[in-house]
């Protein structure tokens, strides 16, 4: 399968990575490289077969629903790029 | 003092028990080594002072009741959270980060009295089978073609860690893998590389790359060393749902060498066309040692192997684009300038446009593709259920009487830095064709070094085993590092 420039410019969008236009040629011929390698699966009979969810065949744990952890305000914003009066502060997003 | 550096993790843990040396000189020799090899690009952030008050610490414990990595100076992959320490996964997104906690591989390696000397070069979120996909720049394999100066990759992606072994930088390593992350770079030095059974050791504080693939493993110079640090870094942890809730057996006490009455499957799918000649010898010596050693060796037949590279490069995309989500600019790492006006959306793609390297955008954008609308089924459903072929294979064998499976490592022996950069991305992904059925199976397997190639590059072979027997697979991989010999070790030029 053979992958546009406006699929390109789509896909970028929704990963939320900012692609110059220049680039959306050269990145849709790699797409479609891959997607054409990929494509390989299509010879395999998966009639019947469940899809894999879990590779170890393992009941998720329960634990009680109780609080274990927190009072980390400091500890959770040490790593910010802007960090003001205990929040994460970002660009305006309500107009 | 360089060989002190040269020890193995037993020989070194035996020595410092009987107070032959302290961890305080074999942790100075290590250091002066790595301060000495800045040409290998191994060691990325180095943590001198921490590595020194730990072995003052070791050497401070009694010696009757040290744990079982007393004073072993080890380096830890870029991808592990170190508190305090920077901790990037070799990305520019991640510049800057020092975490508030500590991984619960490191803080369990930190318990049994290991030494972290600093952290280890890798390809950017461990996506790369060369190391050179890193913020940090190419990790330079100590290996080279006898007299030719070309700089070789260490493999990838923990391409730093199997430097530093294989250089003597330290005496041990961590690394992840996730396609064949650390067998493949173990191979292309000369070292052993395991990654044990999915779910056997913790992957909190890891930084995610596909959370359903993912396992960490040692890098050590031989297999008894493997087992050593195996022991130390796995267990069950609530932390992380995914670790299994099964006691951790004592590998090193599994290491007989006696493998009579084992028996071994030769899978015809991985006899590849194509494949050199040196390798394909390789692997029937391998077999021939284990049946000298008094294993069976058996044909066996992995039908849905040519499909493993295809399915892994939709699901592990897939997850990588789900996990990397994270980086966005708001709680952590980079951010871009924002020009005037620039709302929230602008700040995710120009953060994620700028701190992203060239593999990692591509990756997270096929994943993002095979999960959208419309393609959901046709790609990321499918793959899943050719994985569950995939692993019904490996059934089919163990259930038929066949303890532990011999391929070789990897397709070829190192390569040069750069030789691959025409190249398409596929052909770099087929570096992984031998060692990515195993983590879609979540079985355990390791690389062992067995021989060389005509210009004196290391060739290993893999032997992959059964889930949760990686003390069973250790001493079939210790009977054939015995049988196979290997000791070269690369000429010093850094």
């Amino acid at each position: 399968m053979s992958i546009d420039e406006s699929t390109a410019r789509r896909v970028a969008k929704l990963a939320r990575i900012k692609v110059e236009e220049a680039q959306l040629p050269a990145l849709a011929q790699e797409f479609s490289a891959i997607l054409g390698f990929i494509e390989q699966l299509n010879e395999v009979d998966v009639e019947g077969v469940e899809p894999m969810t879990s590779v170890t065949p393992m009941r998720l744990k329960r634990r009680d629903d109780v609080v274990t952890d927190g009072n980390q305000q400091a500890a959770v914003l040490a790593n910010a790029p802007d960090a003001r009066e205990g929040f994460f502060a970002v660009p305006k997003v309500v107009e | 003092m360089s060989e002190l550096t040269k020890l193995t993790i037993a020989a070194a843990r035996d020595g410092l028990r009987k107070g032959e040396l302290s961890a305080v000189e074999l942790t100075e020799a290590c250091l002066s080594q790595i301060e000495a090899a800045d040409a290998l690009n191994a060691f990325v952030h180095k943590t001198p002072e921490i590595a020194l008050e730990q072995a003052r610490a070791a050497d401070a414990r009694r010696r009757a009741e040290a744990p079982a990595l007393n004073g072993i100076p080890l380096g830890i992959k870029d991808l592990f959270c170190t508190k305090g320490v920077p901790s990037q996964a070799a990305s520019r997104i991640l510049e800057g980060f020092r975490p508030e906690y500590e991984s619960t591989v490191t803080s369990q390696l930190f318990d049994a009295g290991a030494v972290m000397l600093g952290k280890l070069n890798m390809d950017e979120f461990a996506m790369g089978s060369s190391n050179e996909t890193s913020c940090y720049g190419n990790a330079v394999n100590p290996w080279r073609r006898g007299n030719d100066a070309t700089a070789l990759t260490p493999g990838g992606s923990s391409g730093g860690s199997a430097a530093a072994v294989a250089a003597d930088l330290c005496l041990g390593a961590t690394g992840t893998d996730t396609g064949g992350s650390i067998r493949q770079p173990a191979a292309f030095t000369g070292i052993v590389g395991i990654k044990p059974t999915y779910g056997r050791v913790s992957r909190w504080g890891i930084v995610a790359f596909a959370s359903s693939l993912d396992q960490a493993g040692p890098m050590t110079k031989d297999v008894r060393d493997a087992a050593i640090l195996l022991g130390a870094m796995a267990g069950h942890d609530p932390k992380d749902s995914t670790s299994a809730d099964i006691p951790v057996p004592d590998f090193e006490a599994a290491l007989s060498g006696d493998i009579r009455g084992k028996v071994i499957g030769i899978p015809k799918e991985y006899r590849m066309e194509g494949m050199p000649a040196e390798i394909e010898k390789l692997w029937s010596e391998g077999a021939a040692m284990l049946r000298d050693a008094g294993a069976e060796v058996r044909d066996i037949t992995l039908p849905h192997t040519k499909y493993a590279l295809p399915a892994y490069y939709v699901i592990a995309p897939a997850e990588a684009s789900s996990n990397l989500a994270r980086y966005d600019g708001v709680r952590f790492g980079h951010r871009a300038k924002l020009a005037q006006g620039d709302g929230i959306t602008e700040m995710y793609e120009k953060t994620r446009a700028e701190g992203f390297g060239h593999e990692v955008q591509r990756r997270v954008m096929v994943g993002t593709y095979v999960l959208s609308a419309g393609f959901y089924d046709a790609y990321y459903n499918r793959a899943r259920k050719v994985r569950t072929l995939i692993k019904r294979d490996f059934e089919q064998v163990f259930d038929a009487g066949i303890d532990a499976i011999l391929t070789p490592a990897t397709p070829s022996a190192a390569f040069g830095l750069g030789e691959m950069a025409s190249a398409d991305p596929i052909q770099m992904y087929l570096n992984d064709v031998f060692t990515v059925t195993v983590n879609l199976a979540g079985l355990p397997g390791i690389s062992v070094p067995a021989g060389v190639d005509g210009k004196g590059l290391p060739l290993g072979l893999q032997l992959i085993g059964r889930p949760w027997a990686e003390g069973d697979l250790l001493n079939t991989a210790y009977a054939l590092e015995r049988a196979a010999g290997f000791v070269a070790k690369p000429a010093r030029w850094w």
